[in-house]
């Protein structure tokens, strides 16, 4: 394990859902780690596996994905989509090379603002274990001076 | 007038895209009779020190076969980019690193030691492999060096114009080399091809159906009428940029996704994961649970080889990073 290693985690969080679920552990002072940077998308099943592959090429230690539970999604269907796309993912990414518990899909809905700071907590202390993503440094190395 | 002149110039590459210069047929003639050849090592003989003589620059048409996998291959794309007025990646390889960038699957130790030593029908007890420099009876042999990735020509040197396909279609072949010949190339950076995918030029019907089955291509006959995703058989269509004319499906067999990404898409395997998850399961989506869906992404059996067939040098994350032999 790294010492002093503060992972950056990218939150994907559904607007309906999970951002207000995120909002209300912020509301009721509820304490989570400060290693995650959230970014509100209008539905789970706008996550196209682009973003989640980008930002572990650009240096994220871990990429959280959140949205409505199922049943539950705004637009009826999105989540169930980004259910597939996640277990899909999950094969690819093991095949390049990516630790297993980097990417993870959770469902927090709008009043589980503690669960998601428990949710939060676990991640943190699961990448922390990992250590450090190193593509983004291998990558540069690559790229060559044109 | 001096004549344009034209170079081909091979790296990582197979000779196909030679071939489908020549599937121009009584064209060809045209094309060279119109053309000064400075370099083509496939059809004309001529010697990289003719090539090197020839000013900085001063060839109007240079098209690049094939990846950039060792310093060979290195070096001959920044000659090709010296020379060149206009440098065309030609194929899929120079484009996005094609079939030889599939070698970023294993590190370069990796892939010697299976060519070399491991494989099944090699016997090669001192594990003997090949190396830059080796001293015999005083004199020093070299040979070229793998890099540690595969990387497609614009990683390398800056590139004007793509023509990707493996082979390029003759139909774009022509165009390219009209529109070289005459002068009227479109701005730099163009990709000639369509700007939409594959399914758009493909007469297979589509009915939004769901599959709850991956085939294998060798399993079953398809129906030559119906989408081939809707039918269990994997193919790169939704994908793939179009500009084939969707030839591969016009026999049956489904795209493998030689002309590249879509014109909006970064990454060929992620846009391939989306259209995929989608088609998989029942039309109505609370039907089945997680471990169901898991069972049938279980039987994709390479996502990686499959969705990356031709563009893995080129994706996101460009290589595996894992330790693998």
């Amino acid at each position: 394990m790294v010492e002093n290693f503060e992972p950056n985690i990218v939150v994907f969080a559904c607007n309906w859902c999970s951002y207000a679920g995120i909002d209300l552990a912020g509301t009721s002072r509820v304490q989570y780690p400060h290693n995650l940077k959230v970014i509100r998308v209008m539905c789970s099943g706008r996550i196209n596996p682009v973003y989640i592959l980008e930002a572990l090429a650009n240096g994220a230690d871990g990429v959280l994905v959140t949205g409505c539970h199922p049943g539950d999604c705004h637009y009826i269907s999105g989540n169930y989509k980004t259910r597939k796309r996640m277990l899909l993912l999950d094969k690819l990414l093991e095949q390049f090379g990516i630790e297993k518990g980097r990417v993870r899909l959770e469902w927090i809905s709008a009043p589980e603002g503690e669960r998601f700071a428990n949710i939060a907590k676990e991640f943190v202390e699961q990448i922390k274990k990992l250590g450090p993503n190193r593509i983004a440094e291998k990558l540069k190395e690559e790229v060559e001076v044109v | 007038m001096n004549k344009p002149k034209l170079a081909i110039i091979p790296g990582a590459n197979c000779a196909g895209c030679d071939y489908s210069l020549l599937d121009l047929g009584e064209k060809i003639i045209e094309v060279l009779m119109s053309v000064e050849v400075a370099y083509w090592p496939t059809a004309v003989d001529l010697k990289l020190e003719d090539l090197e003589r020839l000013p900085d620059g001063s060839i109007d048409i240079v098209l690049f076969e094939g990846a950039v996998n060792n310093d060979e291959t290195k070096e001959m794309a920044k000659l090709a980019r010296r020379k060149a007025k206009n440098l065309i990646a030609f194929g899929a390889c120079a484009c996005f690193g094609g079939i030889p960038g599939l070698a970023n699957f294993a590190s370069k130790d990796g892939l010697l030691q299976k060519a070399y030593v491991k494989s099944l029908s090699t016997i090669n007890q001192q594990g003997t492999v090949p190396c830059k420099l080796t001293r015999l009876d005083g004199e020093e042999l070299t040979i070229p060096e793998l890099l540690e990735t595969v990387k497609s020509l614009n990683q390398v040197v800056d590139v004007d114009y793509y023509l990707p396909g493996c082979p390029p279609p003759l139909k774009l072949v022509d165009e390219v080399l009209t529109a070289a010949l005459s002068g009227k190339l479109p701005p730099k950076g163009t990709v000639f091809g369509s700007m939409k995918s594959v399914c758009d030029e493909c007469k297979h019907i589509r009915e939004e159906k769901r599959i709850t089955e991956i085939k294998r291509y060798h399993q079953s006959i398809p129906d030559p009428e119906k989408c081939l995703l809707e039918q269990g058989i994997i193919c790169m269509g939704p994908a793939t940029r179009g500009g084939c004319d969707a030839v591969c499906l016009t026999v049956n067999v489904p795209c493998r996704g030689c002309m590249g990404p879509t014109p909006e898409s970064q990454d060929q395997g992620a846009r391939m994961l989306s259209a995929l998850s989608s088609v998989i399961g029942l039309e109505v989506e609370t039907g089945m649970s997680d471990e169901e869906i898991r069972k049938i992404i279980l039987q994709i059996k390479d996502p990686l080889g499959i969705f990356y067939r031709y563009s893995l040098p080129r994706s996101i994350l460009r290589r595996v990073w894992g330790v693998r032999e």
